[in-house]
């Protein structure tokens, strides 16, 4: 794959920085031309940093105008679109054959397409002016939840990861991800594509590890204000997450992916304002 | 072969010094010895102590007593009442959730709230300190800043901060500030004094060495670093350069004095250090809020977040705790 010979390392993304895990423990991943890989494996004080710069980058990313957000969503599917060759390279060493790769970079590029575009008219949708019996005018809007714990699915782990992430990004939120585990080259390589796209630092961190052991940090932790857990597989790990995020009054949202409004409703709370209509 | 160690006497005699003596009739400097300092090697010590890992029961009990050893601060133009008495009720139960979490030592305020801040405390350990003396400059005329002082005292304030002249200082004026500084002593009658360096000012690691043993010789019960006013505050190094200088002085003088770090001390980790560096250097008798303070705002809430991890095993949220 490397045709200059320089192997790569895979590094975690925190912060906007491709760091090793603060542990300094990597894990081997049979890579599909023979070789063994080993990744960085992201500790719970991985996952805790990577909360505190999802948390600080929140404010600013819903702050700016859902116009930018959309430019940024939309250049992150271009960026990702240029290097396809690359990322359908990664995809077949991750296990999956030419064919599935090449499908599924298109649909990562255009679940980032459709998310994009999606920014500046959620408002209109979701939101809007309710009819009242009183002389108000009475608007609704909706705001971003907060930080969001993505567990991306294992399988389609680019765009599994795309139809899970950017629809929480798309509604002013920021992320703490868990990419796939088995296959982490293409989500790791992804992050690359996410610091070029101009996503602002701390905006979506990509972490890998094994899930099993980092999911329930995620969830305890009280700075995270919804998980999104259509990725987990394991029944039982999925009602444990579940019951874990109840302690803080976790969101918890199992939207697969689907591609409609509705999606990022479950990561947006509704804000409801009476105004009185004559004064 | 020049000797190894000058001594307060020695360096006062230089000329700008020299110049400045006959202004202060009173001038008797003080026989300490002060040891030159190899900053190379003192900044090795100082980052050398920040990697012992402290884990365990042993950091629950770091923890605890960082919150002990706290002046709570808030010295802003902004203070109100209400804010003096939001401060207090954090200062008597840090953590409400947790009724085992420990008080501060003490709150930090400005002179006109004092009284405030006593009647907050009363019937708590938690003691009520005041920056007096024209903090953060020092600069104005010493009668308005024994007054500041003395007002201060009668006001109920257990502790009082001052800073030193560095204008004094940084001339040579060594006998002036000595003086100002044993005034300061006598107008805080029973109330402690604790004695800014503001070594962001001061230069050099000598300058910080030489400023803390004039200030211990001239009657100052406590040394502190900054102000929390300006850039350089409270780091390592300077830590280990004051808690070594507070070693000589005891060696040679026989009393012991307490060290106040204040300024950008935000993070449990940061104060596990000097922890560290206090124990590796004075002893574990310097591990008490009679001998050592941590002067901020900010620290307290992040060992909260510590105390409250170590305590459920979740990861407890920052917006959770007041803002300061």
């Amino acid at each position: 794959m490397n045709e200059m010979g320089a192997p790569k390392t895979y590094k975690l993304y925190v912060g906007g920085n491709f760091v090793r895990s603060e542990s300094g423990r990597v894990y081997p991943v049979e890579s599909a031309d023979g070789s063994t890989v080993r990744v960085a494996q992201a500790s719970r004080k991985d996952l805790r940093d990577a909360v505190v710069k999802a948390r600080g980058a929140q404010p600013g990313w819903a702050g700016s105008t859902a116009y930018l957000r959309g430019q940024i969503l939309y250049r992150v599917a271009e960026m990702l679109d240029g290097r396809r060759d690359q990322f359908v390279a990664e995809l077949e060493n991750g296990g999956v054959d030419t064919y599935d790769a090449v499908s599924e970079v298109d649909d990562a590029v255009s679940a980032w397409i459709y998310w994009a575009g999606w920014t500046d008219k959620l408002a209109q949708v979701i939101g809007g002016v309710n009819p009242v019996a009183g002389p108000f005018l009475n608007v609704s809007t909706p705001e971003p939840t907060g930080v969001v714990g993505v567990i991306a699915p294992p399988s389609r782990p680019l765009a599994g990861l795309a139809d899970l992430l950017a629809p929480v990004l798309c509604g002013g939120n920021t992320a703490v991800v868990l990419a796939s585990e088995p296959a982490p080259f293409a989500p790791l390589t992804f992050a690359e594509v996410l610091a070029t796209a101009d996503v602002p630092p701390g905006v979506a961190n990509v972490l890998v590890g094994r899930t099993a052991e980092l999911a329930p940090w995620l969830a305890d932790h009280h700075d995270v204000d919804a998980m999104e857990i259509s990725g987990v597989d394991d029944p039982a790990l999925a009602v444990d997450l579940t019951v874990r995020s109840a302690d803080n009054l976790k969101r918890v949202a199992r939207t697969d992916g689907a591609r409609t409004p509705r999606t990022d409703g479950e990561f947006l709370e509704i804000k409801t304002v009476w105004h009185p209509a004559r004064l | 072969m020049e000797s190894p160690e000058s001594s307060l006497a020695a360096s006062a005699a230089r000329p700008e010094r020299a110049a400045a003596a006959p202004s202060s009739g009173s001038v008797r400097l003080p026989q300490v010895r002060v040891r030159p300092v190899d900053a190379f090697a003192l900044e090795r010590r100082a980052a050398e102590l920040g990697t012992r890992s402290i884990k365990g029961s042993a950091q629950l009990a770091a923890f605890d007593l960082t919150v002990r050893c706290m002046d709570l601060t808030t010295l802003e133009g902004a203070d109100t009442p209400g804010r003096v008495r939001g401060l207090c009720g954090r200062a008597k139960h840090p953590d409400p959730q947790d009724p085992t979490c420990p008080p501060v030592a003490a709150v930090c305020v400005y002179p006109s709230l004092v009284r405030v801040a006593v009647e907050a405390t009363a019937g708590s350990m938690v003691k009520v300190a005041s920056v007096a003396g024209a903090f953060p400059s020092g600069q104005s005329p010493l009668a308005n800043r024994l007054d500041d002082i003395r007002r201060a005292v009668a006001d109920g304030a257990d502790e009082i901060d001052i800073v030193i002249d560095r204008g004094k200082f940084l001339s040579g004026r060594l006998g002036e500030c000595y003086d100002e500084i044993a005034a300061a002593k006598q107008a805080c009658g029973p109330a402690h004094l604790k004695t800014i360096l503001e070594v962001g000012e001061l230069g050099s690691f000598d300058a910080i060495r030489r400023a803390s043993m004039l200030v211990m010789a001239a009657g100052s019960d406590v040394i502190k670093t900054s102000t929390g006013k300006i850039g350089t505050s409270a780091t390592p190094p300077i830590a280990l350069c004051m808690a070594e200088a507070i070693r000589d002085f005891v060696e040679q003088t026989g009393r012991p004095v307490g060290l106040k770090l204040a300024g950008g001390i935000r993070t449990t980790k940061q104060a596990a250090h000097y922890l560290v560096i206090v124990n590796e250097t004075l002893g574990s008798g310097w591990l008490h809020p009679d001998w050592f303070r941590f002067g901020a705002s900010g620290l307290l809430n992040d060992v909260i977040l510590q105390r409250r991890f170590h305590r459920t095993g979740r990861y407890a949220r920052p917006s959770d705790l007041p803002v300061d």
